[in-house]
């Protein structure tokens, strides 16, 4: 029987090309809008963690003030290098703290002037955020302890401002500040939030205080904990240690917050979610308007396929047989359409995972709903007008207008 | 007695088709019509019958009845000697696709279908095989004249030709009935003869038995008895057999 009803629904489909052809236009479009969309969203959302991984899940970052953000200055004080001192003397979970302090400022370069950031900071500064140097060398104990005016710069600055040339040992020039260039960091790339990691300059923390901002303070601390040891006890050691030094009594809140990579990462993963679900309900649209369009075909070929089935029957046709063919030929074109937009949305998928730099990773599960619910559509529009006109009279469904 | 087939009747002696009392209403209440009033008839195996009468006079809902595509609303209907009322939609539809032809007056053909497989259809239902298939409609093709016109769609050939496709069709499984109405009605004279000569050379040669509503009374003296048709009711007088 179900060989029969494959011949028979294998003709019915190359006789109807253009019914057949738009069912399964409806189907690949759907399947592919959906797939596609998924793909890439779920492909940001990785390219997000894995940087964010990059970037070390066992970084502290500690900024006084309670809020963070770019331009959200602080009534609480600074921090010191005191405080820096003491944190690397008093917590043996900590592999690293470095003091940061930084500025925006233009550096020249004979004819080349170029506006970046500089930070103030130590040699723990490249360990705590597993930075590397491509040439040179990192800050001397003595250039450390005397201020002395050398720096070690990224990889835009050193293109900015000297192109190919090599930068180390050469001057760039700060406001009044001659820096000699010690070192060049490993170029980074761009960081999920689209900020160049390769634009900026590091000097010792004593010299950006006495000679360019006049101040003793540390804008941030950067702690790195040691393998093994727990994040959560560290950071509790740490505001503990902190509440003390700047004299917070036990009932007031913390003038500083301490922040972990892990609760920047689940922030930045939660919004490329979002962009997910909200890639994935547009494509939903999509795959419903494929639905309908399937739903229309079917609909709008009623009337030509009841007599179709009257015929069938009035020549002896079974009612079971003429579902069987239905089925069957819902089945082909589904599958068939299905199959071609996974194909589609893959191919599709790849290329736009390629232009916009995120991984291409393919998640079954989608694949699999997307295709259901078009071969149930396909099936469910096809079968059930079918089933209505196979249970008439022959001559019922002969006479259908 | 045995048909021409050589199938053995189920009740020896008794005609291959009978009517008692077969009425059918379409509607209900006021808008009730009354299609068949209550009809015998009898049909032995092998004769050549015409229907005639007005329009609307029920030839059409009686000729359905017979070819098991409509149900009557009361009375039995026996096919060799088998109450066809107490068979199941299957049985029924295995009954029309084995022993039962039927003809239309508007052809009914598959669409964008070819002469071929049109004429192949009631051959797959059967199951035959695929080269028996073939060999069987090429030759049903070359019966109704049409052997270079297989592969022709009904919307590529005529009227005459896409008729002599249904009966082509019909005639394919070799059925102990062929059931037509009205066959000729949508063709012209020289086509019309050409089916009739058709559906009696099959009555001849083959001993199948005709049943054929026409309008045309030159038509009717192709058979071999007329039933006359009027208000849903068989005319007494004119069921005589006129010649055979
Ligand atoms: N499907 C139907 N619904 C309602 N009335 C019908 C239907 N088919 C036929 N009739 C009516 O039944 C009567 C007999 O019709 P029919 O058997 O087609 O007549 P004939 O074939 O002799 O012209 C007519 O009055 C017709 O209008
Ligand atoms: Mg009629």
């Amino acid at each position: 029987m179900l060989s029969n009803s494959l011949l028979l629904a294998i003709r019915e489909i190359r006789r109807n090309v253009l019914r057949s052809f738009l069912t399964i236009l409806g189907i690949v479009i759907g399947v592919a809008a959906v797939i596609v969309m998924v793909t890439l969203g779920q492909g940001a959302t990785a390219a997000v963690r894995t940087q964010i991984e990059s970037l070390g899940t066992n970084l502290l970052i500690v900024r006084p003030g309670q809020h963070m953000g770019p331009g959200m200055s602080s009534d609480a004080p600074k921090f010191s290098l005191a405080d820096v001192a003491a944190l690397r003397h008093d917590l043996p979970a900590l592999a690293a703290v470095a003091p940061a302090a930084s500025s925006a400022m233009t550096a020249v370069a004979g004819n080349e002037n170029w506006s970046t950031s500089v930070t103030g900071t130590d040699n723990a500064y490249l360990a705590a955020r597993s930075w590397t140097l491509a040439a040179g060398r990192q800050f001397t104990p003595s250039e450390l302890r005397a201020g002395r005016a050398s720096c070690i710069i990224g990889a835009t600055v050193r293109r900015e401002l000297f192109g190919a040339q090599d930068p180390i040992g050469q001057r760039l020039r700060l406001k009044k500040l001659a820096c000699e260039i010690v070192g060049l960091l490993e170029a980074k790339g761009q960081s999920s939030m689209g900020m160049d990691q390769d634009d900026l300059v590091l000097m010792p923390i004593r010299t950006l205080q006495r000679r360019i901002a006049g101040d003793q303070d540390v804008d941030v601390i950067y702690l790195s904990v040691k393998p093994g040891r727990s994040m959560d006890r560290t950071i509790a050691d740490v505001e503990r240690l902190l509440r003390e030094r700047r004299h917070i009594g036990s009932m007031d809140e913390d003038d500083f917050r301490v922040r972990d990579m892990r609760e920047i990462a689940s922030m930045l993963a939660g919004t490329t979610t979002v962009l997910t679900s909200l890639l994935g309900a547009v494509a939903s649209v999509s795959l419903l308007v494929g639905g309908i369009g399937i739903m229309n075909i079917m609909l709008v070929s009623v009337t030509e396929r009841t007599r179709e089935i009257g015929i069938r029957l009035a020549i002896g046709a079974r009612e079971a047989e003429v579902l069987m063919q239905f089925l069957v030929e819902a089945v082909v074109l589904s599958s068939f359409g299905g199959l071609l937009g996974i194909l589609l949305a893959l191919g599709t998928a790849l290329l736009l995972a390629g232009a916009l730099k995120v991984p291409f990773i393919v998640d079954g599960g989608i694949i699999a709903l997307a295709f259901l619910f078009s071969a149930a559509v396909g099936i469910v529009f096809g079968w059930f007008p079918a089933r209505r006109a196979a249970r008439l009279d022959p001559i019922e469904a002969l006479r259908h207008e | 007695m045995a048909d021409a087939a050589g199938r053995p009747e189920a009740s020896p002696g008794s005609a291959l088709i009978e009517l008692r009392a077969v009425t059918k209403v379409y509607g209900r209440g006021s808008a009730a019509m009354h299609a068949l009033r209550g009809i015998d008839l009898d049909i032995a195996a092998g004769e050549m019958v015409a229907v005639m009468g007005p329009s609307g006079s029920g030839k059409s809902t009686a000729m359905n009845i017979l070819g098991c595509l409509d149900t009557p609303t009361s009375g039995t209907y026996r096919f060799r000697g088998v109450d066809v009322g107490t068979l199941s939609r299957d049985q029924r539809a295995l009954l029309r696709r084995h022993a039962l032809g039927f003809v239309f007056q508007g052809f009914n053909l598959l669409a964008r279908t070819t002469a071929l497989e049109n004429v192949e259809l009631p051959l797959i239902y059967q199951r035959v095989r695929r080269v028996e298939r073939h060999r069987r409609a090429m030759t049903a093709l070359a019966a109704v004249g049409l052997t270079g016109w297989a592969k022709h769609t009904p919307a590529e050939l005529s009227g005459g030709q896409q008729q002599r496709v249904a009966i082509a069709r019909a005639l394919v499984t070799d059925p102990a009935v062929i059931l037509a109405d009205e066959p000729t009605g949508n063709l012209d004279t020289a086509r019309s003869r050409e089916i009739m000569d058709l559906l009696c050379a099959m009555n001849r040669e083959r001993g199948i038995t005709v049943v054929m509503i026409t309008h045309e009374q030159d038509m009717a003296a192709y058979a071999g008895r007329v039933v006359h048709f009027l208000d849903g009711l068989v005319e007494p007088a004119a069921t005589a057999v006129e010649d055979a």
